[in-house]
């Protein structure tokens, strides 16, 4: 949805992405989702008396790849700081955090909005530790507290106010989530809280400077809750705003129950954290030699990877986006132009048309596709090569989806060959001519539909089975 | 036997003239006879004790032992140990049983040595006096009426007493140094990151550090050997090869040059304690030392600037004791914030609240810069200044404390006044320095004074050998408490 007329949204996203470490940022325990209560949280995570926290360099190093990966700089050194509050899933009394020097500073992502690029600016992302978790359902009278979640490692993002309207500020939540995959940092599930937005979202008119005053929507779990609480909120400030009243600074919770945004506390009620270095670590210290090792690891960008698409296979610029929306995408994408031996135009049509909708349909990534990069391969040579019309091109797709084998096997057990002889199908135009005088008279009248029909009546007599571009060319050459 | 140093105690078990079982019961039967008037030890484990004591007789016997091996020992109650109480002190963890041991208390396990039980404290290590204890005052071994310091006084009494022959302890500001001094033994604070925090429950993270109370240098620095050395679950703990504390002992002193700041030895120090101190310079001069003045400035704003830093970080390092998982839980609270409250009000004593109250003003938003920036940039002054002196000088030396040990219950003592008990000692955790106290002379009633010597980091080894030259030749550190019938 485009915003109120006369408006302008401004949003700012703040992403916390769980890092795909295997133990927390701070101690040893697991950070495996699902386990029972309690049963993957150390001393440490507990905060018993006495125990320090140890750095994860797992973490770290996934902190530098992010910095790399998005141009930003990666402080040489950094603080980690204590965010002081009292809440039962928060054992220490404060989070581990970081405030004034954080790991990464700058950065950019590059969006694409209907054709448009866009280069959205990051502030800065930091390490921190995840709370524990509130259960407030299962205890009657009383809230139970599960710490599994305590102490696994976050990487907070965040970006200037650069999105313009919820458009812009799910493509860069979905260029983010597709970017922390890519480079293998965060796993990215949104359902088990691995990947999670707060949108601060604020209006001013068109051509105002100054930005509005700005409310923060939290619980955002999915890209639909993201935009539809934009959206919502948008329409309740410049609302609020028309009807002269005045946007006041405040956390908002989306209910997507309800569909709308409600407050959760007033700029009044926010805590004084009491930011203040942890004595307990001595500050971040990373090597150019540690960042140059991370550089060296990291994958082709998707964004590279998008541009070496365009020049070397000739894809629009939409294509070689899409196909790079995921790593498993843009792999077997480029298994199946491999095996095919080229035609990466093809190929790629294939893979953004039948093979997306398959795997959308069953909720797999392309690394778990029923069909094969090879089998994929396979079809599109059939297709190159004349064997198969498009239709049967798709029918055979449909049955490799199926499992009943390779591309070969089903067109002769279906009998889907296309027929290109020239001779069978020069007689099917004679008889389509000699049985439809009409449609000839039509079309020497000038009715262009009455060729049409002719070219269907001849695909009739053969099944659908014969060369459309070729019956075409026998037709016109025979009418004249 | 029990008036016996760590090692001459060692030397007479391994030689067999004892046996750790003997020597475990002698201390406890001391223990049961005078801990009651002295409120030194708040847990004792005969049980556990004597087992271990029977373990270190068998390594003893197959000539597996160590130079620990079977000497008794108490811990600071901050430290951690499996299977007992770990109080600090106060109401909030009267209750809490360590489920773990801290690395120095698995360090002195490993090294052979027998843990009798816990030493008494102020309530967190907040105190310099030991009258702030949730299990009440612990007593001075030479007056009963007096205190033996604080933060370890419970560990500093235990030992002058010869309820152990060493005990460990902790030192933010002074904690191990000043109650040394007051109870007339050996203490010593280490370089900042040279013994693992892992286990002791912290204070104030920056400028907490572990050491040991023993009654010579000789000892200070068999024990220091066993506690130190890099642990990698404190990130501030510093990697560094292992080092023998004792290879200094016997250094000469000749030729040393003792720096004597102008402001430890002017106004505000009694003069009893003063011309203890000049005794002890004239003697380790008599040594071969060179005296030469060197200037601290900065040590006035050394006080203020702890009191800023210290209660900072006490205030955050404190929130964990909020009654939800562990500790003193208020009964039929209403609802979290009034949970909260009360178990807090109930389980921390006003010393700790205050210190909270301070922290948590210090840091709060529009106090941040004029407090707590401001304090750490005096930290830097502060170590400075020792960096400037240090390169007049290889040591420093000067009065522990400012007087001997006061009253019990010292009537007029505002917290401002019992802060700067710990003037001289305070500027050495805010530059995190080693420091030692031993003691250098008897002062008001025959009360004993410390002299206390300050190293650059990782000095240890040197100021060991001077307090062990000093030792040579005197024997402050071999008086006793007189002992009631």
């Amino acid at each position: 949805m485009s915003a109120p007329a006369g408006w302008e949204v401004v949003i700012g996203i703040e992403t916390h992405a769980q890092l795909s470490t295997a133990s927390k940022i701070f101690s040893g325990a697991s950070t495996a989702f699902g386990a029972a209560p309690n049963t993957q949280a150390s001393g440490v995570d507990i905060a018993l008396p006495g125990v320090l926290p140890v750095l994860n360099r797992g973490a770290v190093e996934r902190a530098i790849r992010f910095g790399l990966a998005v141009g930003g700089t990666v402080a040489p050194l950094s603080v980690f700081a204590r965010k002081n509050y009292f809440y039962p899933d928060l054992p220490k009394g404060y989070q581990i955090s970081q405030y004034e020097l954080p790991v990464v500073s700058g950065g950019a992502i590059d969006i694409a909005v209907d054709g448009s690029h866009k280069r959205i600016r990051l502030t800065r992302a930091h390490l921190e530790e995840d709370a524990g978790k509130s259960l407030h359902e299962d205890f009657h009278g009383m809230t139970g507290i599960d710490l599994n979640r305590a102490g696994t490692p976050l990487l907070e993002i965040v970006s200037e106010p650069e999105l313009r309207g919820s458009r812009e500020a799910v493509a860069y939540a979905k260029t983010l989530h597709a970017l922390v995959r890519w480079i293998g940092i965060c796993d990215g599930n949104m359902q088990e809280g691995s990947f999670r937005c707060d949108a601060n979202v604020s209006v001013r008119r068109v051509g105002e400077a100054k930005l509005g005053t700005r409310c923060e929507i939290k619980n955002l779990n999915s890209f639909r809750f993201l935009e539809k609480a934009i959206d919502y909120e948008a329409r309740r400030q410049v609302e609020l705003i028309e009807d002269g009243g005045t946007v006041v600074q405040e956390t908002r919770l989306w209910d997507p129950a309800r569909g709308e945004t409600r407050t959760m506390r007033s700029k009044e009620d926010a805590h004084d954290y009491r930011y203040f270095p942890d004595p307990d670590l001595p500050p971040l210290s990373i090597s150019p030699a540690w960042v140059e090792a991370v550089r060296g690891s990291l994958p082709e960008l998707p964004s590279a990877m998008g541009e070496r698409f365009v020049a070397a296979h000739g894809l629009t610029d939409w294509e070689a986006r899409t196909l790079t929306a995921s790593k498993a995408l843009a792999a077997y994408f480029e298994a199946v132009v491999a095996a095919a031996g080229g035609d990466a135009k093809s190929c790629a049509n294939w893979v953004l048309g039948e093979l997306s909708a398959l795997l959308n349909r069953l909720e797999v990534e392309a690394d778990a596709s029923p069909v094969s990069p090879a089998a994929l391969a396979g079809l599109v040579h059939r297709v190159r090569d004349g064997t198969l019309s498009g239709k049967a091109a798709k029918e055979v797709f449909e049955a490799m989806a199926q499992g009943e084998g390779e591309a070969d096997a089903i067109i002769e057990q279906r009998g889907l060959r296309q027929v290109s002889d020239a001779g069978a199908l020069a007689q099917l135009v004679e008889a389509a001519i000699a049985a439809n005088p009409k449609l000839v008279d039509d079309y020497r009248a000038g009715k262009d539909k009455a060729f049409n029909a002719l070219v269907g009546q001849v695909m009739k007599a053969s099944a659908g089975r014969a060369n459309p571009g070729q019956v075409n060319a026998l037709l016109k050459a025979r009418l004249g | 036997m029990h008036a016996l140093s760590v090692a001459e105690l060692s030397v007479a078990l391994r030689e067999r003239r004892v046996s750790s079982e003997e020597l475990t019961r002698l201390f406890l039967s001391r223990i049961a006879r005078l801990n009651g008037r002295l409120n030194a030890l708040v847990t004792v484990d005969e049980e556990r004790a004597l087992a271990s004591a029977r373990a270190a007789d068998r390594r003893l016997a197959r000539r597996e032992a160590g130079p620990l091996t079977g000497i008794p020992i108490a811990h600071k109650d901050l430290f951690c140990a499996r299977g007992w109480r770990t109080t600090c002190g106060s109401r909030m963890l009267a209750d809490f049983v360590a489920p773990y041991d801290a690395h120095i208390v698995e360090r002195l396990e490993a090294a052979g040595t027998v843990h009798v039980g816990k030493a008494n404290m102020d309530e967190f290590a907040m105190g310099s006096s030991n009258e702030n204890s949730y299990f009440g005052p612990v007593r001075n071994p030479w007056d009963a009426a007096r205190v033996p310091g604080g933060s370890s006084g419970g560990s500093a009494a235990a030992v002058a007493a010869r309820l152990v022959p060493a005990a460990t302890g902790s030192d933010t500001g002074g904690s191990i140094r000043q109650p040394a001094a007051l109870t007339g033994i050996c203490g010593i604070k280490p370089t900042y990151g040279a013994v693992s925090r892992y286990g002791m429950v912290a204070y104030a993270s920056s400028l907490d550090q572990a050491g040991v109370f023993a009654h010579s240098a000789e000892d200070l620095a068999l024990l220091l050997t066993a506690m130190a050395g890099f642990d990698p679950r404190d990130a501030t703990s510093v990697e560094r090869a292992p080092e023998d504390y004792g290879r200094a002992l016997n250094a000469p002193i000749a030729g040393l040059r003792i720096g004597v700041p102008r402001q430890y030895l002017g106004d505000g120090v009694s003069p009893d304690v003063a011309r203890a101190v000049r005794g002890a310079l004239d003697t380790l001069t008599g040594l071969g030392a060179r005296v030469v003045e060197v200037s601290l400035p900065n040590q006035r704003l050394a006080v203020p600037a702890y009191y800023v830093i210290a209660p900072a970080e006490a205030s955050s390092n404190l929130s964990r004791f909020d009654g939800v998982r562990y500790g003193h839980r208020a009964e039929g609270a209403a609802d979290l914030a009034s949970l909260y409250r009360r178990s807090r009000s109930e389980g921390l004593g006003p010393e700790v609240q205050r210190r909270i109250l301070i922290g948590t003003y210090v840091l709060s938003h529009g106090y941040y810069d004029a407090y707590y920036r401001q304090a750490q940039k005096v930290r830097r002054l502060v170590a400075d200044d020792f960096a400037r002196a240090f390169e007049q000088c290889d040591v420093i030396a000067g009065p522990t404390t400012p007087t001997v040990a006061f009253p019990i219950g010292r009537p007029g003592t505002d917290p401002v006044q019992m802060y700067l008990e710990d003037l001289f000692t305070i500027p050495v955790n805010l530059a995190g320095l080693p420091g030692v106290s031993i003691p250098c002379g008897a002062g008001e009633a025959g009360l004993p004074v410390g002299l206390q010597l300050i190293g650059r980091a990782w000095d240890e080894a040197k100021l060991l050998g001077v307090a062990h030259a000093y030792q040579q030749s005197t024997d402050w550190h071999r008086r006793a408490p007189p002992e009631e019938p």
